[in-house]
């Protein structure tokens, strides 16, 4: 008995009766209609999804790509015997007593001298105001000079100077002669000499090699920052992590998925791993400044640190790939290993680990990715610390204060001159490029080595 | 002697070990190899095993007890009278610390010697003035205790280090000599060094238990540390949130939990619908070169690490939502607010909710489908009266996975939510949460005296138990209520 008998009131309705099939009914329009609106949604959040990652790397890569260029101005500096090195002993102690206050005399009257030369209007500016228009940072880049090269006091020399970063930021279009006029650090009339100076030849905008190269620069002289010593300090605790988690965590899938018997202890270990794998990154920092730093006594801002913290972090990514990998190797393998009398453990060394490998080895790149690109964790151990000084070689190295690409671009961001911004915008793109190079990788592998059974 | 040094030594020695026991096999049957029980690369084996694991791990235990036992020593050998008012202990042994190395510092440049250093007494000279010469700061005159207590923790220190290389270097010797003369033509080399390897992957796999207990005891410990200096209850149940550096600060955790939760919720209504939709879409309608290209592209939002998103939302999103919807509306005027920081996690969470619903989906069989189609229903109709009915566990599942995603996020929070510690329910103020409160307590110095320092850890716990406890509460609904088919 059916509700419909029962009740008996959804007998078909008599006009429905004499009518083709084919006719639709208001009902069934109604049905239609909600059946289109709901592949409509779903394809609207399909586009909202794609929307959002397209709007998420354009903004990232409009906001970032300018970092790559930088302005220059090409400056014939006179390195002032009488003001370098006075009783001209070429005594390099003595040569290095001169600070950068000494060179910035040198680089006013050489950008004055250049100025003139071309035939540009001065504006009525003082000499002073013309000389802003080099970076601060210019006067260190002419010292190093000296310091390596004592036998050129005397001499005019060629340098190409950073110019300074409101004047490079005219040039990118974040400054312009409006708000140069309501800036305390620029001026219209420099701007008009940089125009000016542009057509000269003498001021030019060109790939920007030392964001790679040179490392962090003060608040002040944002043109001179740079990522050398975070991409280093990135380098060397993905060495760190790479050392440490690859053996570790392939050991541990091995006794996991091949040794391990079923019991309680098994699972605890299991149920700790996918634990692990679930608690938030800033916890496993937390880790790192109780144990590592106040405990065992490691120096902050190291990237034994930071390596360390990312390998407990990467470890559970890199377990769960490997037993994936060991667990798609058939069994037959197995057998006809252990058939021909070897040992279990010549079984997973000679014959599965190997077949295994490029499994394992994804895993492992996208582990690394994954630690590549964490942040919050190096922030509880100090990586955030403003360090200028490239770390040593390592093994020392790795004790030696250094910084990370994404605490770097997080750093940036804190400060106050918008120059920052474009510039973390910049380390993001070299943190993406980076990413995309070992994702890349991973995939390669495993079109390349992947077996299917 | 440098750590990094005695290992390498240590590895040697194992190497030269299997180089020796290959031979001392070879000779023990007089060159005929079939004689032996195993092949002779496993008696080399069992060497090298036996020579380096022993002392990596006395070396590893020494280095991790050394620091305690000598802070130990050193601590109970400074009088309370060293101790400035209002100071305490830690803060001199940091101080003991650092004469330490200042005074390696100093012999490193050659400045002092050992002679000298023994009728080095703070009373006479400038300790301070010097270990500034060698770059070494301090704040305070050193006291002729401190000062004797660095000179003792310094001794004690090389003193151990140079113990240490001697019990390591000869425990290495002393395992080599006993495994080779053990080597004969009836040792089963093969099996022991077998059942040592097996013991060396039981002990990876325990690095993860370490990991927890590392996690839960630092945490424990230091909330524990934490309790003692402030009083669970104002923590727990003030409303304010008010940290002083000189002291009498406000802890209450409330408005911090507040903040996640509402910062988590915002993210999840973004996220959930969309997800959701995305997986439906992908895996009922979609054709297979819509499904191939669409999922990868979706999934590289999940690839992609929170600071890009955090700088997504501090550059673009956070002045768009003040331009265009908090300034007009009047509800607020800064670019960091709820709302951009939910936004912007939940962009972050969309693939999250959508491969995990995705894979749910497609699990339920297509028996149920055909039977509802058989029935006439629709196909939006199937998918919400047969599909998600069936998949709903996993998919309650995912959404409790993302909200911990939530809640444990940081960056996106720091850079999008903002830093004042609010309870209000306008989306479009800046609010914070716990793991922006845990950066902000924690980054710059640290000493763990402080409760404004130490605060930290009890967030920590407390986000620790919170993730937990979603991923536990997850695992146990997708168990307990998943439909098995077949």
């Amino acid at each position: 008995m059916t509700d419909i008998a029962r009740n008996g009131s959804s007998a078909p309705a008599p006009a429905r009766r004499n009518r083709s099939l084919l006719e639709v009914d208001d009902r069934t329009r109604r049905r239609n209609a909600a059946e289109a609106r709901f592949k409509l949604m779903g394809s609207i959040a399909v586009i909202i999804g794609l929307l959002a990652l397209v709007g998420l790397l354009t903004s990232i890569l409009l906001n970032g790509m300018s970092s790559f260029r930088q302005t220059y101005v090409s400056l014939e500096v006179y390195l002032d015997p009488a003001k370098l090195d006075k009783d001209g002993s070429g005594n390099l102690e003595k040569i290095a007593k001169v600070t950068t206050f000494g060179y910035k005399p040198l680089i006013q009257k050489a950008m004055v001298a250049t100025v003139a030369a071309n035939g540009v209007d001065d504006q009525g500016l003082k000499a002073k105001k013309i000389a802003d228009m080099i970076s601060p940072e210019a006067p260190a880049t002419i010292r190093d000079y000296v310091l390596a090269n004592p036998d050129k006091i005397g001499e005019t020399v060629r340098f190409d100077l950073l110019a300074g970063g409101r004047i490079d930021g005219y040039y990118k279009g974040r400054v312009t002669m409006e708000t140069a006029a309501l800036d305390r650090n620029v001026s219209p009339e420099q701007l008009r000499i940089a125009d000016a100076l542009r057509d000269a030849g003498v001021l030019d905008t060109r790939f920007n090699w030392a964001f790679f190269t040179a490392p962090d620069a003060s608040d002040t002289r944002p043109e001179a920052a740079g990522l050398g010593v975070a991409i280093l300090g990135s380098a060397y605790m993905m060495l760190v992590v790479l050392v440490l988690a690859l053996p570790l965590g392939v050991a541990a899938s091995i006794y996991l998925e091949e040794f391990a018997p079923q019991n309680w202890f098994t699972d605890l270990i299991e149920v700790n791993i996918s634990n692990l794998a679930a608690v938030p990154s800033i916890v496993f920092g937390i880790l790192g400044l109780a144990v590592f730093i106040n405990y065992a006594g490691l120096p902050q801002s190291a990237p034994i640190v930071g390596g360390l913290v990312l390998t407990l972090m990467t470890l559970p990514t890199i377990i769960i790939a490997t037993r994936a990998a060991l667990k798609a190797v058939p069994p037959s393998i197995r057998e006809a290993a252990l058939g021909v009398g070897a040992s279990k453990m010549q079984t997973v060394f000679h014959h599965v680990l190997p077949l295994a490998m490029p499994g394992i080895l994804t895993g492992a790149i996208i582990g690394l990715a994954q630690a590549l690109g964490e942040t919050a964790p190096l922030l509880l151990i100090g990586m955030v610390a403003f360090v200028r000084e490239y770390p040593a070689a390592p093994p020392e190295g790795l004790f030696d204060p250094a910084s990370a690409l994404p605490v770097q671009i997080y750093n940036w961001t804190t400060r106050g001159d918008p120059a920052f911004v474009e510039r973390a915008s910049g380390a993001i793109i070299v943190l993406l490029v980076f990413l995309l190079i070992m994702n890349i990788l991973a995939i390669i592998l495993r079109r390349r080595f992947e077996r299917r059974w | 002697m440098n750590v990094g040094i005695l290992s390498l030594i240590v590895l040697g020695l194992a190497a030269l070990g299997y180089v020796l026991a290959r031979r001392r096999a070879l000779a023990v049957v007089q060159g005929d190899a079939r004689l032996l029980h195993s092949r002779t690369g496993y008696y080399g084996q069992l060497v090298f095993l036996l020579t380096a694991v022993p002392a990596f791990l006395v070396m590893a235990i020494w280095l991790f007890l050394q620091p305690i036992l000598i802070e130990q020593r050193v601590a109970e050998n400074i009088p309370g009278t060293a101790i400035p008012e209002g100071g305490d202990l830690t803060l001199v042994m940091s101080d003991v610390r650092r004469i330490a190395g200042g005074i390696d510092a100093m012999m490193a440049d050659g400045s002092l010697g050992e002679a000298q250093l023994k009728d080095m007494h703070a009373d006479q000279t400038d300790i301070r003035a010097r270990l500034a010469g060698v770059g070494i700061a301090l704040g305070a005159e050193v006291s002729p205790a401190v000062f004797e207590a660095a000179k003792s923790y310094r001794k004690m220190q090389k003193t151990g280090a140079l113990a240490m290389t001697v019990v390591v270097l000869g425990l290495a010797l002393g395992m080599m000599g006993l495994a080779l003369s053990r080597i004969s033509a009836t040792l089963r080399a093969r099996n022991l060094a077998e059942s040592f390897v097996l013991s060396l992957l039981i002990g990876a796999s325990l690095v993860a238990i370490a990991t927890t207990a590392g996690i839960v005891l630092s945490l424990l410990f230091e909330t524990w540390h934490f309790f003692q200096l402030y009083p669970a209850r104002d923590f727990f149940f003030s409303l304010t949130w008010n940290p002083q550096f000189r002291g009498g600060s406000d802890l209450g955790f409330a408005p911090l939990i507040w903040g996640t939760l509402y910062v988590s919720l915002v993210a999840l209504i973004v996220a959930v619908p969309i997800g959701l939709m995305i997986a439906i879409y992908l895996a009922e309608y979609a054709g297979k070169r819509v499904r191939s290209l669409a999922k990868p592209a979706i999934e590289v939002l999940a690839g992609i690490p929170t600071i890009v998103y955090g700088l997504f939302a501090l550059i673009t999103v956070g002045p768009f939502i003040r331009d265009w919807i908090a300034q007009p509306t009047g509800l607020g005027d800064s670019s960091s607010s709820v709302l951009t920081a939910g936004l912007v996690m939940g962009i972050m969470l969309i693939p999250f909710v959508s491969s995990l619903s995705d894979d749910i989906i497609n699990a339920v069989p297509q028996a149920l489908r055909d039977g509802s189609y058989g029935l006439g229903a629709t196909q939006s109709e199937t998918i919400k009266q047969v599909i998600l009915p069936a998949a709903l566990p996993g998919v309650v599942g995912a959404i409790l996975l993302a909200a911990s995603r939530a809640i444990g996020e940081t960056m996106i929070v720091v850079m999008g939510a903002g830093a004042a510690a609010k309870m209000s329910l306008n989306p479009l103020e800046a609010m914070t949460t716990v793991t922006v409160k845990i950066v902000s307590q924690l980054t710059g110095d640290t000493e763990f005296a402080s409760p404004e320092t130490l605060v930290a850890f009890a967030l920590g716990l407390t986000l620790f138990v919170f993730t937990l406890g979603l991923n536990v509460l997850a695992l146990y609904i997708v168990r307990k209520y998943r439909e098995q088919y077949e």
